[in-house]
């Protein structure tokens, strides 16, 4: 058993280095996610056909087309379209498409759309009576949203929003197709150097369980907190 | 409503700040574009360093440019899209120059060329002919030249497995999952036959050259606009070759000669 | 710059010619897919029944494993699970000389195993949610005609079970679907594989993926228009029984 611990010397720059890029590819994608999330729930629920179109589209498309498809067609296309669409507008600069942004901009985009749907389904929750109270009080719309509505929609969206999270720092692992040095594509240059491959992906098999452990730990919490005032909710 | 609208706009401000011009100004750094599951032309270490005589000939010829080079690791099928993003500004990743590549990229003279060859377990006893390989599972690294190879000539009647690094390749190899594998033969014989895992296996048939397929030797890949430094790397691998520095590295690396006129 | 030429220069920058000529690459992808979904699905759901069944014992020694089993899977990444089944079988000798070898050194019956584990761990917590949710009438109703727990199972939970799960259910269906594309990174050639390949020989992205994507798209509304199909049976089932 003792060969199937030894890393090799390896191991600094999977579990600390890797998981960096891991963790920040992940907390970046969540804060694109996010804001897609709520446009898209604003949207949804503007009862205006056009965007209400387009946010439907948006949403079927995401959760149609593989996340894979998605990200290897934004990573070999995006620069090509790039340097196609650029010059037509009268553009001439130079726009770059990293791997890190590649893998940002799809699992952040593809989030969104999850998001869109916790996001809407909590705003829904909200009971009409509270929101015309507040509007009574004439509390303008950014009061009413700081006040009334996000802290609501935070309680509300939590759980399908934990959900997410976790789903989305599992895809993470995909950005290692593209070529960006997280821990998953360290782990599979160590396999090939060493022959190990068991080895180096169990490490990352466990580094992933620990930080989705973390995450649980942490949305209990929050979920604790933002119940507050709620208690007689079973739990 | 407001606030939303704002942080969108800040981020997507931030996502596009990488908006930059062209680089027209004198080349001070250069990055490359290295494999690193290649040895022995390029393999990651332990610290996350890239090894090889593919880097140490890109620090020689560095050095007869007077630029400072960054290596930046990358997998193969995705070279040319990372040349092109810019994530770097060179390739030097084993490319063949062929013309499919051309259409996307520029390439500088040819710094080394090796011939193509299969490699099966000792004995396996396998004729490379279309009846010979026929039912065969052969293994290949995605988008190479190796890969159209095969493509164009054996897909009708063998089993062709493509894998992202030759790596992966050699380890299924190993494990059994193949009959068979192609690749550049110098490559196979130092970063495989001759290590532990190889040693059961040999290389088989005719060494391939076919220009329509193989190419004209390996080159430096580039970015079609940037001239300037296509014109730097060809002086410089000229200057190699002539003040004996490449034969010098060669020995180190190889006992044979790579350059292949 | 007017719609004409814009609308021109995009018809110049799709080469149809690409995946006509590699259509058939792209069908035996559709095969593929189709075929790691349903196998993947169907050794999901035998093994995620009995142990959705088992999480909702009291007893922890029979809940604990299941547990833990479903933890692991869902904590983890598929691409992981499906590399350490595919490149890390092969480490060790004794595997390699075992007799699973002829079995696990099939790039298919890997993402097979691999994707039908992972799927088991999400079914079985769809499964176990239905389970809980039983009405406690309906289980009293049985006992109460003196129904054996296996025949309380398989003749009033389970259906009953199934039916609300139907929802949960076909999203992991497709999430199934989706999540075949990872085979392509075991040297399989799915949709996404073919879509790969096309790629790497010709450079053409947008040709490649997005005739990948159009073709997962109609399997999406495919599946969820059987869903609905379904469904809609069911109920009628629900609105007239005929006992």
């Amino acid at each position: 058993m003792g060969s199937l611990i030894d890393l090799k010397g390896y191991g600094w720059s999977i579990l600390v280095e890797g998981t960096a890029l891991t963790v920040e590819v992940a907390l970046a994608s969540l804060a694109l996610s996010v804001i897609l999330g709520i446009l898209g729930a604003a949207a949804k629920l503007s009862g205006r056909r056009v965007l209400m179109g387009i946010a439907t589209f948006y949403t079927t498309l995401i959760r149609s087309v593989p996340d894979l498809v998605l990200m290897l067609l934004l990573f070999f296309g995006g620069q090509t379209l790039i340097n196609w669409a650029a010059p037509k507008f009268g553009y001439e600069d130079y726009i770059d498409i990293d791997p890190f942004m590649a893998g940002v901009l799809v699992i952040g985009f593809m989030f969104g759309a999850y998001m869109t749907e916790s996001f809407r389904g909590a705003l829904i929750a909200i009971p009409r009576g509270q929101i015309e109270a507040a509007r009574a009080y004439g509390m303008s719309p950014l009061l009413l949203f700081r006040r009334i509505t996000l802290p609501q929609m935070i309680r509300l969206a939590l759980p399908s929003f934990g959900n997410n999270w976790m789903v989305l720092l599992k895809t993470t692992a995909l950005v290692s197709v593209i070529g960006l040095d997280d821990m998953v594509h360290r782990a599979g240059s160590a396999a090939g150097a060493t022959r190990q491959p068991f080895t180096f992906y169990l490490v990352v098999a466990v580094d992933y369980l620990v930080l989705t452990t973390i995450s649980v730990l942490v949305l209990n919490w929050l979920a604790r907190r933002y119940d507050r005032g709620y208690a007689r909710r079973s739990p | 409503m407001k606030l939303v609208v704002a942080t969108c706009a800040a981020v997507l401000a931030l996502a596009l700040n990488t908006v930059s011009p062209l680089q027209a100004k004198e080349w001070k750094t250069v990055r490359v574009g290295l494999e690193g599951d290649y040895p022995p032309f390029s393999s990651v270490g332990p610290d996350g360093k890239i090894v090889g005589w593919e880097v140490d000939y890109m620090n020689l010829l560095c050095e007869h440019m007077k630029v400072k080079c960054t290596p930046v690791q990358q997998d193969f099928d995705g070279m040319i899209p990372a040349l092109q993003a810019p994530k770097f500004d060179a390739i030097m990743a084993s490319m063949s120059i062929t013309d499919v590549r051309k259409k996307q990229i520029a390439f500088s003279v040819s710094y080394y060329n090796t011939p193509t060859r299969f490699v099966a377990k000792k004995g396996a006893n396998i004729e490379i002919s279309p009846a010979g390989l026929k039912g065969k599972k052969i293994g290949v690294q995605r988008s190479t030249i190796q890969d159209n190879y095969l493509t164009d000539n054996y897909a009708s009647v063998a089993e062709i497995v493509r894998y992202g690094s030759q790596d992966d390749m050699f380890l299924d190899l190993v494990a059994g999952r193949l009959d068979l594998g192609l690749g550049d033969s110098l490559q196979i014989s130092d970063g495989f036959i001759k290590t532990d895992r190889g040693k059961d296996f040999e290389m088989i048939g005719p060494n391939l050259t076919d220009s329509k397929w193989f190419g004209d030797g390996v080159g430096v890949g580039l970015r079609k606009q940037d001239d300037d430094l296509k014109k730097m790397f060809d002086t410089a691998i000229a200057e190699t070759l002539k003040d004996g520095s490449y034969q010098a590295l060669e020995k180190k690396y190889f006992d044979i000669d790579i350059y292949g006129g | 710059m007017d719609g004409g030429t814009l609308q021109a220069s995009i018809l110049q920058f799709f080469d149809y010619q690409v995946i006509i000529d590699n259509w058939q690459l792209y069908l035996s992808g559709v095969f593929v897919t189709l075929q790691l979904t349903a196998l993947s699905l169907i050794l999901g759901f035998v093994l995620a029944v009995p142990m959705s069944i088992m999480l909702t014992s009291r007893k922890p020694w029979v809940w604990m494993p299941v547990w833990l089993y479903v933890y692991c899977f869902r904590g983890t990444p598929l691409l992981i699970q499906l590399f350490l089944l595919y490149y890390g079988a092969g480490q060790f000798a004794f595997i390699r000389e075992g007799f699973l070898w002829p079995f696990l050194r099939e790039a298919w019956f890997c993402a097979i195993i691999a994707m039908g584990l992972n799927t088991a761990a999400y079914q079985a917590e769809i499964f176990r949610g239905a389970i809980a949710t039983t009405p406690r009438g309906e289980i009293e109703a049985a006992r109460a005609f003196g129904m054996s727990p296996f025949r309380l199972y398989s003749r009033i939970i389970l259906p009953s079970s199934f039916r609300r799960a139907l929802p949960a259910y076909v999203n992991e269906v497709i999430f199934s679907l989706q999540s075949t594309s990872l085979a392509s990174l075991v040297t399989l050639i799915d949709i996404t594989g073919a879509a790969r390949i096309v790629n790497s020989r010709y450079y053409t992205p947008y040709e490649a993926f997005l005739s990948a994507a159009v073709l997962y798209l109609v399997i999406t509304f495919v599946i969820i228009w059987l869903a609905g199909g379904l469904e809609r049976r069911w109920n009628v089932h629900l609105a007239r029984p005929t006992s």
